[in-house]
């Protein structure tokens, strides 16, 4: 992120290990490095917060807890006792992303930055979905493009409408988390070129992008917990009109 | 901006597949349930806790029932064995006046009767008394001496006359 040449420089990804099993381009990269760092932090955060659990839960445990109850009630709120099967993908899709955006934030390499990364995930979000609309509903799910109640003259611009804002759906879940990363860590990656570049210039003027980083950084923090949740909060609704068929 | 180079796809992608598939199966089959165990047991502890504040709420409101209900019972107990005592002491009572007032009439009646018997040997002892009176008066004052019959007699007239 200290690049100082150009803002987009922190996006690029590096080989650390290059690898072509079967003709394919599967090559460790700085990203991966960091994903797998943060599929470690995640695993360990839980599994050391869990040791020695008891029954009133110290802060450590109590944190951990503090997750899992929150992503719990976000799918119980959205989708009842049907989705609960879900739950450990939910958690795992939060805990990835919320780890990559913060880790992002602290030098790494933002995966979650990405465009192939988040749409990935989203297309693996809409599969599932899709699977459980079909597993549960049969072909009866179609009629999730025919709102009920809506009146028959209307179908011909309803039912295309609705394909269409499915079809959308993991563009839309992708392109959102992919645009607050890059908005954030570009804007950080200029205003940390504008401290030099204007103190370059008169020491003084470099003073005001330099205090308008932290605040900035406080601002990407929050953004890097809502995208978050507002992916989980989404895969949840998107699961539950798969199961209840309703909009 | 580098993030729509092709090239990366594929190692972001296989990475992405490999890291993600190895966190979900961490967390489902290890650490998730390690949460779940204890957030059960707490619940549980809790569920339980809460039972055996009912169980021992409805005991205290039996040991109260069961109180009330001997205190009840002693009450009425004591009342009936009160109602009873009375009924004794009034009837023995009744009993005792019964005897008395029978008592009374017959030492009443035996006092009467010795009365009468009394009244009966005075005059007899009067009337002997009054005819040796008149017999002596007679003879100191005529010097005749009286027959004792016939001043017997003169006391009887003189009764009679009264």
């Amino acid at each position: 992120m200290a690049e100082a040449h150009s803002p987009l420089a922190q996006f690029e990804i590096s080989t650390i290990q290059p690898f072509h099993p079967f003709g394919i381009d599967a090559s460790f990269t700085n990203a991966s490095l960091i994903m797998v760092v943060v599929v470690g932090l995640i695993t360990l955060f839980i599994v050391s917060g869990m040791r020695n659990a008891t029954i009133v839960p110290g802060r450590f445990q109590g944190m951990v807890e503090f997750f899992y109850e929150f992503i719990a009630n976000l799918l119980k709120e959205n989708t009842g006792s049907a989705g609960k099967q879900f739950f450990p993908l939910i958690f795992s899709l939060f805990m990835f992303i919320l780890g990559c955006n913060l880790i992002g934030l602290f030098g790494a390499i933002t995966v979650t930055s990405h465009i192939i990364v988040t749409f990935a995930l989203a297309f693996m979000i809409i599969t599932i979905v899709t699977i459980v609309g079909f597993v549960k509903h049969g072909t009866h799910y179609f009629s999730y493009f025919a709102p009920a109640g809506a009146p028959m003259w209307l179908m011909p611009l309803m039912i295309p409408l609705e394909i269409i804002s499915y079809l959308i759906r993991p563009i839309s879940l992708s392109v959102r988390l992919f645009a607050n990363m890059v908005a954030g860590h570009v804007m950080l990656g200029v205003l940390g070129t504008f401290v030099v570049g204007l103190g370059g210039l008169f020491f003084a003027l470099g003073a005001i992008p330099l205090v308008a980083i932290p605040m900035i950084f406080a601002l990407e923090l929050l953004v890097a917990l809502l995208q978050a949740y507002v992916f989980a909060i989404l895969t949840c609704i998107y699961l539950n009109d798969a199961i209840h068929l309703a909009h | 901006m580098p993030q729509f180079d092709p090239a990366i796809f594929s190692p972001l992608l296989v990475w992405l597949v490999v890291t993600f598939v190895a966190l979900y199966v961490l967390m489902s089959k290890f650490a998730l349930p390690k949460v779940a165990t204890i957030i059960d047991q707490r619940a549980e502890r809790i569920e339980g806790n809460l039972a055996k504040a009912e169980q021992l709420k409805s005991d205290a409101a039996a040991v109260l029932a069961a109180y009330e209900k001997a205190i009840a019972d002693a009450k009425a107990q004591a009342q009936a064995e009160l109602a009873k005592a009375a009924a004794e002491i009034a009837a023995e009572t009744a009993r005792r006046e019964a005897d008395f007032g029978k008592r009374l009439a017959e030492q009443t009646k035996t006092a009467e009767g010795r009365i009468k018997s009394a009244q009966a040997d005075a005059m007899v002892q009067v009337r002997a008394i009054a005819s040796d009176l008149a017999a002596g008066i007679a003879a100191k004052l005529t010097g005749a001496s009286v027959d004792q019959a016939a001043a017997g007699a003169a006391v009887d007239a003189a009764i009679k006359e009264r």
